[in-house]
Formats: structure tokens, C-alpha cells, sequence
């Protein structure tokens, strides 16, 4: 991290530690909107932090969104900052002005799902939506929705203002939005073709980078948890840290936190390096797969150390681990990945894996 | 709590550029080898692919030019290290002086030590063992009890030191005896010693392991007389000195590519189309070596920038060993491929070869539970 994403980092802990509470958290679950915690990140220049200025965004880079994200996720922040973030990205690598306010994404499968479809007719002067998209996250909470849609000459970015869809709420295991929505001609606030850094898929390919960075900091909070809980709570008469089957187990969990870190933050670095028509998507795979796995690994070693407080809904350990349960499985979970990743090497050969990695 | 401090990191192009040289170099001295061979790794041991390293500079790559060094960055060094480590080359001749012997030389050597062994290093023509085990002191390394007693002109060694790999064919070793007997205090009274391994008074026994390779050595000390000028550092700081060298020891960056062959191999096993359960594997094994490469990465910028990231290394060779030794495994289950010696595919030869040694992955240089003890420790647990 450069100085600045040491004072971004800074910053980010201090707002979370103010506005992300057992209160703010549990009210979230039950459908109250953290206004307080969404105005500060908004006055802070944090929801699009590596959108360019002339689109509404603070004009850093993804490296630095990173950083935000990590952080996020280190506080189980329950706001859609990923998705408004990633929403940002797409309309601005399209040319298109970000919105002020909370943004989701859509569809958040890769084409051909089922259930899903999206397409933008020529109405008067613009466009209309209409199709289905499912499981979007925060796609009844936010403000606008950034959809990719089929315009029948190629893909396009539209920005949609809620209201204009039918909206069938549902939640992730951590009582987050994951809503379907169902738009019938609904009226569209800009478009533009696709283009950008993040492929043909930006919704996908991003959703899962973002989650990466969520993940890595939820991991983050599990290892600093655990470490504090077994220093202070005792039990045949000394910490449980002075165990040592403790402390092996701790010791692979920062392991496996360090990895999703890592992994997480060499797919920013990528995506920032790669102007727009270039691919990060090896590094976005391998980010999905690898903070994916540490983050399964890595609740049930918090959970085992935490002992029967950690599984009861009073302690704040599931804010975290029903998280990390959920993003692992969002926008491709590590099964997806992995077999898409495996793909693209085995067509290269294997004389090339080598070379491959270390020419990126 | 201490957080790890793994950076992103990026190679400067004086390294990068090497990189091709390297590889060219590799490719011309492994054209015979098959895939089951370069499994071995730093098993091989041959002295004339050490020397021709040398030849070309890159043993000693960091040491000072005045002893027969190259000035080069900790960076450079990295890369012709991943290079030789990736194409599966024989190191085992220089690989030891390298990593640990030499760089413990610069730190703690006399003068005339390093005058005298660091450019026969460099030009890869003294191979170093390393005598730190004993028969009852495995993990445990302080409680050692090999003794060097003070006599006249040097001290007289008597003990028995174990698993010396390389010893029945190198020309040092490099060796932790006990100077001094202090009650209660194991730490107190170590010193590390140069050895000549021709020494009157020496005995080496082999010990066969289980897959019917000679690596290991049992090394008998009986009255052997070590002279003054090959003491390392000052009588009595051993302890401190041989940590150090672990850490040379653990941060580098071989730690995750043991069984990079067989992944190699897997890939060539399934084609250019593979079926979904083995491209997944594929995957997840992409996936880690990509992220235990940029993690190594960082440590040697760590390095080149003068830091000392024994706990980020420790966290590299516990994952990084954890998952060389789940690859022969995750490949047995997804093809149920017979491990093969003598005959069979190269597939078959190369897992044979890596079931057979993975379980020495996580024991040398400090077996799993004593580096997941040293991360417990960063994090502040003990």
C-alpha cells in the first residue's frame, strides 16, 4: 500500500468502527436501511472510489477500491458499497455519468441462465428494459440498477432508477437483498454500449473481483477475532491460547487470510493495469477461487475456536461467517472458477503454465 | 496482533530480463530429462550443472564482487531461483552454500573465512551439508548435545549429528556443536562450526529412505579435531547465528513448487479439453501456485528492501508445503492413477516419485507444527 491507501485505510476503519454496530447490523437484518453509515461513505468519496472524477466518482484506482472493499468486508458493512462501486465502473468505462445514491447490478449470472434475460428496445428518443434478472443483490434497496442488455446489435450498459421493475424480495443467509426483478418496458436512464476493462460479462467477472476483496477482509476480521477471543477466555485454568492445538489451527488461519489477501489484491492490481479491452480475468479466477476456499476454511476454524458463543446469533461472529457462506457462492462460486481457470490452462498445455504465470 | 505484511510486488526489468537467459540455460542442460526427474528437484545433486551455474554467475548473486559475488539485486536472484526451481534442475551441489552457508559466512565469518570459501561458492565448486539434527534432537534443536571441547588449537569434537543430506558428497558442512554445558540454559553454549568433511575423525554412515534413495547421512564426530579458524561467529552465540540461518533457510522461494511437475504433467494427462472434474483440479491448483507465487515474491522484495519477513516466509512454507503435499493426493483421487517406479508413464513415474517424498515436505527446514508454532507466536498467541 502507497501512503495514501494507508490514510484510505485509516479512514475506512474509523468510519466502519462509528457506523457499523451490533445495532446497524442487526437492524439491517431486519430491513432498516443504515442511512447514517451510506451518507458517510458518500461524504467521504468512498462508494466510487476509482470512478474518474468527470463521472461522479473520486478518481483513484481499483487499487484503492480494494482497499475500501477490504475493509467493508472486514466490518460485514451491510450496504450494497460493492455493488455501487462495480455499478460505477461499468457506466463509466461505458462513458456514462454515475448516479449519486446506492446502485446494484444485473443480471448476476452469466447468460443463457434459464430464468434470466434482459433486452433494451428503441423507445422514442431512448430505450426500454424489459426481462428478469435474479438474485440481485440490494436490487430493491438501491437507488438505480446497472444493467447489461441484450439491444439485438450487441450487448448494452443501461442505467435504470428503481420503481421501474416488479420486484420479488428475497435475502442471502446474512439478510441481504437478493432480489428478483422484472422490468416490462420500463424506462431507461442512459445507455451505451458495452466496453471496458472488466469483458463481456462486467457484472460476473466484476461481482466476483468485488467479492474477492469483501472476503479477504471478512477473513481478516475472523483472524483478529479468534486471536482476541482465545487470549482472553480461559479454560482449565490458562488462556486457550497457551494451547497448542489452538494455535495451530490460528496459525492456518492466518495463512489462508494472508492467501485470499494476496490473491484478492493482485486481481485489482490487474484489473487497474489493464486498460480497457485488456483481460484480467485469469487473475479475477484465480482471486474467486482462492478467497473462496480460505473463506470456507477459514469460518470453520473461527467457528472452532470460538467455541458454542461463536454459533449463537448474540455473538457477532455470523455477521461475518454468513457472509463469507454467501459471497463464496455469488457470481461464480469456487466450482465455476476453477473449472473455467482449469480450462484455460489445459488449452494452453501444461508447458505453459509456468511461463503463463509469470509473464502476467 | 501483528498483521502479515505480504505487499504486491512487482519485478524490475533488470530481473524480468534475466529471465529468458535462464531459461534458454535450463532448457539446453535439462534436454534429457524426463519429467519423473525433474520431480527430484533440489534432490539432484551434480556438480557440474553447479559449476556451470556458476560460470555463469548466478550462485552468490548478491555477496560482494571482493568475494568472488556479483552484486546483483535480491531480485535477480529471485528469478534465476524460480526459473531452476520451476524446471525441476539439480541444485542440491550449490543450493545448500547458496541459500544458507554462504550468506551465514557474510554475516558471521572471519575474514579470512569468507576469502577463503565464498568465491569457491560462487563459482560452484564447494558443496555444503548442514549439521544441525541430532538422534535426540529433531525439533528440539537447543537441547543438541554433541560436544567441542576447547583444546589446544582448535576443539575436539565427539557426538553424532543425523538426516545430513548431502554429506557422503559434499566437500563442508556447516555444523551447531555444544562449547559449553550450562545447566538449564540448552540455548547457552552453542557455536557453529566450519567442517571439513574429510576430517580424520569423521565417519559417515547412509541412511536409506523409503523410497530406496541415499540422501540422508548419519555423521559420526570421534575425536575429531576442528581448528580454530573454523568457528563461525563468536563461541557461544550459536543459537542466535543458526536461527538466522533458518531464516535464510525458510524464506525463500521453493517452498510451494515440490510438486509443480506433477501438475505439469496432470495437465498434459487430461489434453488440450479436459473433462470438468479435472479442469477443476486444475484450477484450484492454478489458483494457489498464482497466489504462493506473488506471496513469495513479496518476501524477496521484503528482502531486497532489507526487512526481515521470517514470520511472512513461515506463512509461504506452511501453505506452500501444505500444498505441495495435497497435489499427489487430489491427483490420486481424481484419476485413481497407479504410483509407478521403474516402468509407466512419465505421469505414473512422476507421481510415483512425489507420494513417495511429499511427506518429507512439511518435516525439513522445520517441520509444520514448529513454523505454525513461529506464526502463533507473530500473532501474539504465545
Amino acid at each position: 500500500m502507497n501512503e495514501l491507501q494507508t490514510i484510505l485505510a485509516e479512514t475506512c476503519t474509523r468510519l466502519f468502527t462509528d457506523h457499523v454496530t451490533t445495532a446497524v447490523l442487526e437492524g439491517a437484518e431486519k430491513g432498516q436501511w443504515p442511512a447514517a453509515l451510506w451518507q458517510a461513505l458518500e461524504e467521504n468519496g468512498l462508494t466510487l472510489p476509482q470512478v474518474p472524477e468527470a463521472r461522479g466518482g473520486a478518481g483513484g484506482s481499483w487499487n484503492d477500491a480494494f482497499v475500501v472493499l477490504m475493509a467493508s468486508g472486514r466490518f460485514a458493512a451491510p450496504v450494497p458499497l460493492a455493488e455501487t462501486m462495480l455499478a460505477g465502473s461499468i457506466l463509466a468505462e461505458a462513458g456514462l455519468d454515475a448516479p449519486l445514491g446506492p446502485m446494484a447490478v444485473a443480471p448476476v449470472h452469466l447468460p443463457a441462465h434459464p430464468d434470466e434475460g434482459v433486452t433494451l428496445a428503441r423507445q422514442g428518443g431512448g430505450f426500454a428494459l424489459s426481462g428478469r434478472a435474479t438474485r440481485v443483490p440490494w436490487g430493491a434497496r438501491a437507488d438505480h440498477v446497472v444493467v447489461v442488455a441484450d439491444a439485438g446489435s450487441g450487448p448494452m450498459i443501461a442505467l435504470v432508477a428503481a420503481g421501474g421493475a416488479k420486484i420479488e424480495a428475497d435475502a442471502s443467509l446474512a439478510r441481504e437483498p437478493r432480489d428478483t426483478l422484472t422490468w416490462s418496458g420500463a424506462p431507461v436512464a442512459a445507455a451505451a454500449p458495452l466496453r471496458g476493462r472488466l469483458g463481456r460479462h462486467p457484472t460476473w467477472a466484476g461481482g466476483a473481483l468485488v467479492r474477492s476483496a469483501q472476503m479477504a477482509g471478512g477473513l481478516e476480521f475472523l483472524l483478529a477475532q479468534s486471536v482476541k477471543y482465545v487470549t482472553e477466555r480461559k479454560q482449565f485454568g490458562r488462556p486457550l491460547a497457551a494451547f497448542q492445538a489452538i494455535q495451530q489451527n490460528l496459525a492456518l488461519l492466518a495463512g489462508h487470510t494472508a492467501s485470499a489477501a494476496m490473491a484478492a489484491q493482485q486481481a485489482f492490481h490487474v484489473v487497474e493495469r489493464t486498460g480497457e479491452g485488456g483481460d484480467a480475468s485469469f487473475e479475477i479466477a484465480v482471486a474467486k477461487v482462492r478467497t473462496g476456499e480460505a473463506a470456507g476454511l477459514g469460518a470453520g476454524i473461527a467457528h472452532q475456536a470460538h467455541g458454542a458463543i461463536g454459533f449463537t446469533y448474540e455473538h457477532s461472529l455470523h455477521f461475518v461467517t454468513r457472509r463469507l457462506w454467501s459471497w463464496r457462492a455469488e457470481f461464480g462460486a469456487e466450482s465455476h472458477w476453477s473449472v473455467a481457470l482449469g480450462r484455460e490452462v489445459a488449452a494452453r498445455g501444461g508447458e505453459a503454465l509456468w511461463p503463463h504465470m509469470t509473464s502476467r | 496482533m501483528a498483521t502479515f505484511n505480504f505487499e504486491l510486488s512487482t519485478l524490475p526489468p533488470e530481473a524480468e530480463a534475466l529471465r529468458d537467459e535462464v531459461r534458454t540455460f535450463l532448457k539446453q542442460e535439462l534436454a534429457q530429462y524426463r519429467p519423473a526427474d525433474r520431480a527430484r528437484s533440489w534432490g539432484g545433486f551434480n556438480r557440474d550443472f553447479s559449476r556451470r551455474m556458476g560460470e555463469r554467475g548466478w550462485i552468490g548473486m548478491t555477496w560482494p564482487k571482493k568475494y568472488g559475488g556479483h552484486e546483483r539485486t535480491a531480485l535477480e536472484r529471485y528469478v534465476v531461483l524460480e526459473e531452476t526451481l520451476a524446471a525441476g534442475a539439480p541444485v542440491s551441489a550449490h543450493w545448500v552454500a547458496d541459500r544458507q552457508s554462504g550468506p551465514l559466512l557474510l554475516r558471521f565469518g572471519t575474514e579470512e573465512q569468507r576469502q577463503r570459501f565464498l568465491p569457491r561458492i560462487a563459482r560452484g565448486e564447494l558443496a555444503f551439508a548442514i549439521g544441525m539434527s541430532e538422534p535426540d534432537s529433531g525439533s528440539d534443536l537447543a537441547s543438541i548435545r554433541t560436544r567441542a571441547e576447547k583444546v589446544d588449537g582448535g576443539y575436539k569434537v565427539n557426538g553424532t549429528k543425523i538426516w545430513t543430506s548431502n554429506a557422503h558428497l559434499s566437500d563442508y558442512a556447516i555444523a551447531l556443536f555444544r562449547t559449553k554445558v550450562v545447566p538449564d540454559k540448552k540455548h547457552e553454549g552453542l557455536s557453529q562450526f566450519l567442517v571439513d568433511l574429510k576430517s580424520p575423525g569423521i565417519s559417515i554412515r547412509p541412511i536409506i529412505d523409503l523410497a530406496g534413495g541415499h540422501h540422508f547421512n548419519e555423521v559420526h564426530f570421534q575425536d575429531c579435531l576442528v581448528p580454530d579458524d573454523m568457528l563461525v561467529g563468536k563461541d557461544g552465540e550459536g543459537w542466535k547465528q543458526v536461527t538466522t540461518e533458518l531464516g535464510f533457510e525458510r524464506s525463500g522461494p521453493e517452498r510451494y513448487l515440490s510438486s509443480l511437475q506433477l501438475v505439469i504433467e496432470l495437465i498434459r494427462e487430461a489434453g488440450k479439453e479436459p473433462g470438468e472434474r479435472a479442469a477443476a483440479l486444475i484450477g484450484h491448483f492454478t489458483a494457489h501456485l498464482v497466489t504462493l507465487r506473488q506471496m513469495s515474491l513479496s518476501i524477496a522484495t521484503m528482502l531486497q528492501a532489507g526487512q526481515n519477513p521470517n514470520l511472512e516466509a513461515a506463512v509461504v512454507k506452511d501453505i506452500g508445503t501444505t500444498f505441495e503435499q495435497e497435489i499427489p493426493e487430489a491427483v490420486h483421487a481424481l484419476t485413481g492413477a497407479e504410483p509407478r517406479i521403474g516402468s509407466g508413464t512419465e505421469f505414473e513415474k512422476t507421481l510415483g516419485y512425489l507420494v513417495q517424498h511429499a511427506p518429507s515436505f512439511s518435516l525439513r527446514g522445520g517441520t509444520r507444527e514448529v513454523l505454525r508454532g513461529i506464526i502463533a507466536r507473530g500473532l501474539g498467541l504465545r
